[in-house]
C-alpha cells in the first residue's frame, strides 16, 4: 500500500467518524441553534428517566485516560525499540563498509 | 544514558502520581449540584492544560524551525504535536463523559467544544502532513502550527465571550479560595500530568533524534 492510499484511508476513516457526528448535532437541532437553556436545573431535580448513575461514566472516563497513557507509552517504547535496532544494524553496517574500504 | 535514567525516572513518578490520584480525588469533597461526576475534573482539566502545553511548545518549536532553520526545533514540534493530540484525545473522551450526565447530551456545538475539537484536528492535520507530505512538509506543518497556537487563546476564552454550555474561566484560577478541598486533588493530578508529558515529550524527542540518526546513516551508507 502506497503512501498515498494510506493517507487518503486515513482521511476517510476521519472523516467517516466525524460526518455523522455533525450530522446528529444538525438532525437533532433542525439545523437552527437551540433556543438558550432559561435557568439551571439541579441533576437531582431532573426527570427520573435523564438521571443517569455516574459511577460507569466516571469510571469510563478514568479508564479512558489510563488507556490512553499506557496505549502511548507502549507505542513510544515499541517505535524507540525499533529504531534503535535499525541504528545498530545500520552503524554495523557502516563500520563493516569502513573496514572494507 | 543519562536520557534513558531521566525518561525512566520521570514516567516512575508520574505513573506513581497517577496511581494514587484516586486516593486524593475520593478523598475531595462532593460538588454540590453534579455530585460524583464533577470527579471527572480532576482528570479532564489537567488533559487540557498539558495539551495548550503541548501545542505551545510545539508553535514555538516551530517558529524557531521557521525562521532560524533548526532541526532539533523541528524534532521538538513534531514530539510535541503528537502529545497534543493525545492529551487532546483525553479531553475530548472525558469530556463528553462528564457532559451526559452533567448537561444531558455527549456534546454541544457550541463555541468552546467545537473550537477545542477544530484545535485537536490541526494537531492530527500537522501529523498526516509530516507523515505524508513528503520533502518540504515540514515547513508546511510549522506553519500549520503556528495556526493551531494562534487558536488556543480564542478555546480558552471562548467561555467568556459566547454564550456557552461550559463553565467559564474563573473555575480554576478561583478554585484554592473557592473550594480549597479540592484544589488539592486537582494540583496532585495537574502535577502528575505534567511529570507524565515531560517523560513522554523527552522520549519522543529522543525518538527523532534517533530517527534523524538513521536517515543520515543511510545517506552515508549510499554516499559511500
Amino acid at each position: 500500500m502506497t503512501d498515498v492510499q494510506r493517507t487518503a484511508i486515513a482521511i476517510t476513516l476521519a472523516a467517516v467518524l466525524l460526518a455523522p457526528a455533525g450530522a446528529t448535532g444538525f438532525a437533532l437541532e433542525g439545523g437552527q441553534p437551540q433556543p438558550p437553556q432559561e435557568e439551571f436545573v439541579p441533576i437531582d431535580q431532573v426527570p427520573p428517566e435523564d438521571q443517569l448513575p455516574a459511577a460507569p461514566l466516571l469510571i469510563a472516563a478514568y479508564a479512558i485516560v489510563w488507556l490512553v497513557v499506557f496505549g502511548y507509552l507502549w507505542s513510544i517504547w515499541r517505535r524507540l525499540s525499533a529504531v534503535e535496532r535499525e541504528l545498530t544494524d545500520l552503524s554495523a553496517r557502516a563500520g563493516g563498509g569502513e573496514q572494507g574500504t | 544514558m543519562p536520557g534513558h535514567r531521566t525518561f525512566a525516572g520521570l514516567t516512575l513518578a508520574g505513573l506513581v502520581m497517577f496511581a494514587a490520584a484516586p486516593l486524593w480525588i475520593a478523598g475531595a469533597p462532593y460538588e454540590s449540584t453534579m455530585g460524583l461526576i464533577q470527579k471527572i475534573f480532576y482528570f479532564h482539566v489537567p488533559g487540557w492544560i498539558v495539551m495548550f502545553l503541548a501545542v505551545a511548545i510545539c508553535g514555538v518549536a516551530s517558529a524557531v524551525h521557521l525562521f532560524r532553520h533548526k532541526p532539533a526545533a523541528d524534532r521538538l514540534a513534531v514530539a510535541a504535536a503528537e502529545l497534543a493530540v493525545v492529551f487532546g484525545l483525553i479531553g475530548l473522551a472525558t469530556g463528553p463523559l462528564w457532559a451526559r450526565k452533567a448537561w444531558g447530551v455527549w456534546w454541544q456545538w457550541d463555541a468552546r467544544l467545537t473550537m477545542a475539537l477544530i484545535l485537536e484536528l490541526i494537531f492530527c492535520a500537522y501529523l498526516l502532513l509530516r507523515r505524508y507530505g513528503g520533502p518540504g512538509s515540514d515547513k508546511l506543518a510549522a506553519g500549520l502550527a503556528l495556526f493551531g497556537m494562534a487558536n488556543v487563546p480564542f478555546v480558552y476564552i471562548s467561555v467568556n465571550v459566547w454564550r456557552t454550555i461550559h463553565p467559564t474561566t474563573s473555575v480554576v484560577p478561583q478554585l484554592a479560595v473557592s473550594a480549597p478541598g479540592m484544589f488539592g486533588p486537582f494540583v496532585w493530578c495537574s502535577v502528575a500530568f505534567l511529570v507524565l508529558f515531560a517523560a513522554l515529550l523527552a522520549a519522543r524527542t529522543r525518538l527523532e533524534e534517533q530517527r534523524a540518526e538513521v536517515e543520515r546513516l543511510y545517506l552515508a551508507l549510499e554516499e559511500g
